[in-house]
């Protein structure tokens, strides 16, 4: 802050509040929700205060609530989410920095060819391919376990990219000096690289923990066994019911607890996260 | 393309670096799209029982399709609303953010994490808010005599689906405004309050113009995250309707390839997205190139 | 890498664990679209069937809405990793008929495995819209259900109205709504959903009129839309009309899911759904006493409405499966059909009872006297011997001519377009899809 402005500071804190109260409102709303009886939204306006029902409608929803939706309890899935996320993020940033790595510090014949095959995959959702990319997961056998959940969502090239963004940045001296010091490639990787890369490994570790956690309709596709159901599967499950209502309050609170792990992952990384993206991106 | 002025001289060690990527690259993206590109040019039925080679039959369709036109003209719309308001919103709110010396932490906080909520789950939480008959928010709007109805009012929905694609946007593009304003360096502002310029004119002359590669960066990533990434957002709230006005190709795609089960023109209309695609990325890399370059 | 492995086997294990594995059971997928408490119906019968005997295990799968279950099944069928049995919702009927090398029809599959298979036992309206032209059922009729009438008795009643006397006609609809909304008993007379199914499909078939050439489409591949006849164009124009002077709220595109919830919240008084939201209704009628009814009909069209014809979904076999399994797909078809288990579902789910030995059984058992309204929907679909216009519909890409009926809905309400003008879009935009399939499947 430059000058003292007091009705500059009053306007942005007001503005700020504003913000703030506009991005929590729906959360909000969907937490009154989960404290309501099961028909209190149908006949009338969506109340503003919370209900009487917290607790019955928390613990209905991780003893019984689900299962009596048909699927699995919530626990199991969102130890299945977990792996899921977890795989996907791990996986991605494993293959993407040895890539990035290739690209930046290797001259070798196709190394453009190299980039660009995988630059281009960079945006295209996995809805738009979802029926060719079911038939090559199938005849690779890998319907139906973690590793058709996980490998297909890791071909994408976000980390490719931030990462090599961030190599050009790191200063030649440094593996200059590495090599006169007699260090081979692998070790200049794994000493002075990846401890460089901190950040970075972290901040993609939020955002790809949060895409792997958030998807929907591949899981869906891929598997048939109930066992490994994700927790988003079993919110959608609760909420398409054909011909019903759907019990609001109850998939409200699912949507509560499922949206949790993320946000604490961001919220308690949240430092890292912007040092990390912007670092590379500036 | 850019590299490092020295680089390391093994001839087979980046080879096997890039393998794994490649790998995936090529069994779960190439090999499909190549699947899709050869279907673009085909004529089946769902099941696959009778294949015709029809050329560029599917293309010529969709080009002379009024509904298909439409929903390019509908994701223009959608892209660039969604991006300039995500956008703008962020930057104000950085902006005052920055201003604040104790409580920034705090208000980034509660900014930052719609950002970790699923799209469909975003999308169930503002059709709960504007649902015609029990939405809190159309319920309001009523009260000022605005009739709301999504449902039927093409206005409405396109102002919905916009609202609810901007709001988890909002987050991202926070993130580097803060980061973008806090780089830059505090002597030009002081430099510019001695020479007795204002706040608004300091913003204009000094922040804006520094801002503006991170600008330019977010306003590429927020057209591709509104073109592509808010499927699940209008899935859960429109479904692309009233009468198709919110349905963005991308929908298109998907409801044509997977509800509609018309697999060569939802193939056609892949092959389309993925030349936008590439067309975007393009541009994107030149200018990120140029910049690391100068 | 092993950390990754040790999860992988860590869950492998509990897998194993979870399932208790019958031994030599051979087990046949069951992919469906039921979510919610009737899903868990669902498993609930898989059980009883699994239970009561040991040579089979039918493994229910939750696939999604019924889109994704569907496409989910067809994406399977042409990886040749299809379940055994598949729940298709009634749009998705002409698709499958269509794919002949796909499906094993359910009445081969009865006489093939040499189980009981006596189609007469089934209602005829269920019946006829599953069968092929030759009168043969093709896939088991599982969840069907029929539009009806749902009206608020205590509106009524404020409105100076019979409480008990639900309107029969569109004069009665549109005397009765202006009488509720003139009384200011309800802000509007009736919500509804379903223009597609209930105001266009259903509205032809009440009143004996073609929806299109070659008996509705069961005649072949080659039908063209006729649905736009002054009948439709008449009705399409009054809802449009009462929309604008409040008599009707338009409750949104498909399902309309806004629907229930105006008559809910006791905005409008009378609310046409699928029979099977009867449950859901009362649950959510807290403040008020529901009533039920058939749907109106125009009597200057016809003197006695025929039979509404049905929504849902029915079971399919695929092809391509080992042949043990389809020996326990047909034991499991057989006990479907069991009248106990058919009434049990029906009268959980609020699905119509498929046979007439499970109607007859729900007689017995006093349920439609303890459930008032609970047979509407049987008595609407019985009450004559379906003809060829009231039988049902069959047409390929019907998916999307769906959508297109919203889509020219739409644009009725909205202003742009006549409802003649809007209807004769919609059959030529209707019969474009129609061509499209036939030429992909021909």
């Amino acid at each position: 802050m430059v000058e003292n402005r007091p009705l500059l500071n009053f306007l942005s804190h007001l503005l700020l509040i504003l913000g703030v109260a506009v991005v929590v409102f729906p959360v909000y709303v969907a937490f009154i929700a989960s404290t309501h009886g099961p028909n209190d939204f149908l006949s009338g306006v969506v109340p503003l205060w919370p209900g009487p029902h917290l607790l019955e409608n928390y613990s209905q929803m991780l003893t019984t609530g689900l299962s009596s939706s048909g699927a699995p309890p919530l626990l199991p899935m969102m130890w299945n989410s977990l792996i899921m996320a977890v795989g996907v993020a791990v996986g991605k940033i494993s293959i993407s920095i040895l890539s990035a790595f290739a690209i930046v510090y290797f001259r070798f014949p196709f190394r453009t060819l190299a980039f660009w095959m995988i630059f281009i995959t960079l945006m295209l959702p996995v809805e738009v391919r979802i029926v060719p990319t079911f038939q090559v997961v199938a005849s690779l056998g890998m319907l139906n376990n973690y590793g058709g959940l996980i490998v297909p969502l890791i071909a994408s090239a976000t980390a490719t990219f931030l990462f090599r963004q961030f190599f050009l940045t790191v200063p030649d001296e440094l593996m200059e000096a590495a090599r006169v010091d007699g260090a081979g490639p692998l070790k200049f990787f794994w000493d002075i690289l990846l401890p460089l890369s901190r950040t970075n490994i972290a901040a993609l570790f939020i955002i790809l923990f949060v895409l792997g956690w958030n998807q929907y309709l591949w899981p869906l596709l891929i598997t048939t066994d109930p066992h490994l159901y994700t927790v988003v599967m079993g919110i959608k499950r609760m909420a398409a019911v054909a011909d019903a209502e759907p019990r609001w309050n109850i998939v409200m609170a699912a949507v509560m607890l499922a949206a949790l792990p993320p946000v604490l992952v961001i919220v308690a990384m949240q430092r890292l996260f912007v040092k990390g993206l912007t670092e590379t991106e500036k | 393309m850019q590299g490092k002025r020295t680089v390391f001289p093994n001839k087979v060690l980046p080879y096997l670096l890039l393998l794994p990527q490649l790998a995936v690259t090529i069994v779960f993206f190439l090999w499909p799209a190549a699947q899709a590109f050869w279907s673009s040019f085909q004529r089946e039925d769902a099941f696959g029982f009778k294949t015709t080679f029809v050329w560029f039959a599917n293309y010529t369709k969709l080009f002379a399709d009024p509904v298909y036109l439409n929903s390019f003209r509908t994701t223009v719309i959608f892209s660039l609303a969604v991006s300039l308001l995500s956008l703008g919103i962020a930057l104000l709110l950085a902006v005052a953010a920055t201003r604040m010396l104790r409580s920034s932490r705090i208000y980034s906080t509660l900014i930052v994490w719609p950002y970790a909520v699923a799209p469909a789950i975003a999308g169930i939480l503002w059709w709960f808010l504007f649902n015609p008959s029990i939405g809190i928010i159309a319920y309001v709007l009523r009260r000022f005599g605005i009739d709301w109805n999504h449902l039927v009012d093409p206005n409405d929905a396109m102002i919905l689906v916009v609202i609810a694609a901007t709001w988890k946007q909002i987050s991202y593009n926070f993130l580097f405004f803060m980061a973008g304003l806090q780089s830059i360096p505090h002597s030009l502002e002081e430099a510019a309050a001695i020479d007795g310029a204002g706040p608004t004119k300091r913003f204009w002359t000094i922040i804006f113009p520094l801002l503006s590669p991170t600008t330019f960066y977010l306003m590429v990533i927020n057209v591709v995250y509104a073109m592509f990434d808010t499927f699940g957002v209008i899935h859960a709230t429109t479904e692309g309707g009233p009468a198709r006005a919110t349905e963005i190709l991308v929908y298109k795609v998907y409801f044509d390839g997977f509800v509609g089960l018309n697999l060569g023109s939802s193939a056609a209309q892949s092959v389309i997205l993925m030349a936008i695609v590439i067309g975007l990325t393009v541009v994107q890399f030149r200018w990120v190139e140029r910049r690391v370059q100068y | 890498m092993l950390k990754k492995a040790l999860v992988m086997s860590a869950g492998l294990v509990a897998m194993l664990a979870a399932s208790p594995a019958v031994q030599a059971a051979t087990q046949i997928q069951w992919w469906h679209a039921m979510g919610g408490e009737n899903g868990a119906k669902l498993e609930e019968i898989a059980k009883g069937f699994n239970q009561s005997q040991s040579d089979y295990e039918i493994v229910p799968v939750f696939k999604g809405t019924y889109d994704e279950a569907m496409n989910g099944a067809i994406a399977a069928f042409r990886a040749n990793e299809q379940p055994a049995i598949i729940q298709i919702y009634e749009v998705g009927t002409g698709t499958m008929m269509a794919a002949k090398g796909a499906v094993y029809p359910v009445y081969q599959l009865m006489k093939d495995q040499g189980e009981p298979w006596d189609q007469s036992k089934f209602l005829p309206a269920v019946v006829g819209y599953y069968s092929d032209t030759d009168g043969n059922v093709l896939s088991l009729p599982f969840n069907s259900s029929t539009p009806i009438l749902y009206y608020n008795k205590d509106v009524f009643e404020k409105a100076g109205l019979d409480p008990e006397t639900p309107p029969k006609t569109w004069a009665d609809m549109e005397k009765f709504s202006q009488q509720i909304v003139d009384s200011g008993a309800a802000t509007c007379g009736f919500t509804t959903a379903w223009i597609s199914w209930i105001h266009t499909e259903n509205l032809n078939a009440l009143h004996n009129m073609a929806y299109s050439t070659e008996a509705n489409g069961f005649g072949g591949l080659g039908a063209e839309f006729v649905f736009n006849n002054p009948l439709t164009v008449r009705h399409w124009g009054n809802l449009k009309k009462w929309q604008d002077s409040g008599l009707f709220k338009f409750g949104g595109p498909a399902g309309g899911d806004n629907a229930p919830p105006l008559f809910y919240s006791q905005e409008c008084a009378m609310f046409m759904n699928s029979s099977a939201g009867r449950a859901a209704v009362i649950n959510n009628a807290k403040d008020f006493k529901v009533g039920f009814g058939p749907l109106p009909y125009y009597d200057d069209v016809i003197q006695e409405p025929l039979n509404s014809i049905i929504g849902g979904a029915t079971l399919w076999t695929l092809q391509g499966r080992p042949a043990e399994e389809y020996a326990g797909v047909a034991k499991f078809f057989t006990y479907l059909q069991k009248p106990e288990v058919q009434a049990d579902w029906h009268q959980f789910s609020g699905y119509l009872p498929i046979t007439e030995a499970a109607y007859e059984l729900g007689k017995s058992q006093g349920y439609y006297e303890a459930n008032p309204g609970s047979d509407i929907a049987i008595k609407q679909l019985t009450r004559i011997e379906p003809t060829e216009n009231s039988k049902g519909i069959r047409f390929g890409n019907y998916v999307q001519v769906r959508g297109l009926i919203d889509d020219e809905f739409a644009a009725l309400l909205g202003g742009q377009k006549t409802a003649q003008e809007a209807l004769d879009d919609l059959v030529k935009r209707g019969n474009e899809q129609l061509r499209d399939f036939q030429s992909a499947n021909e």
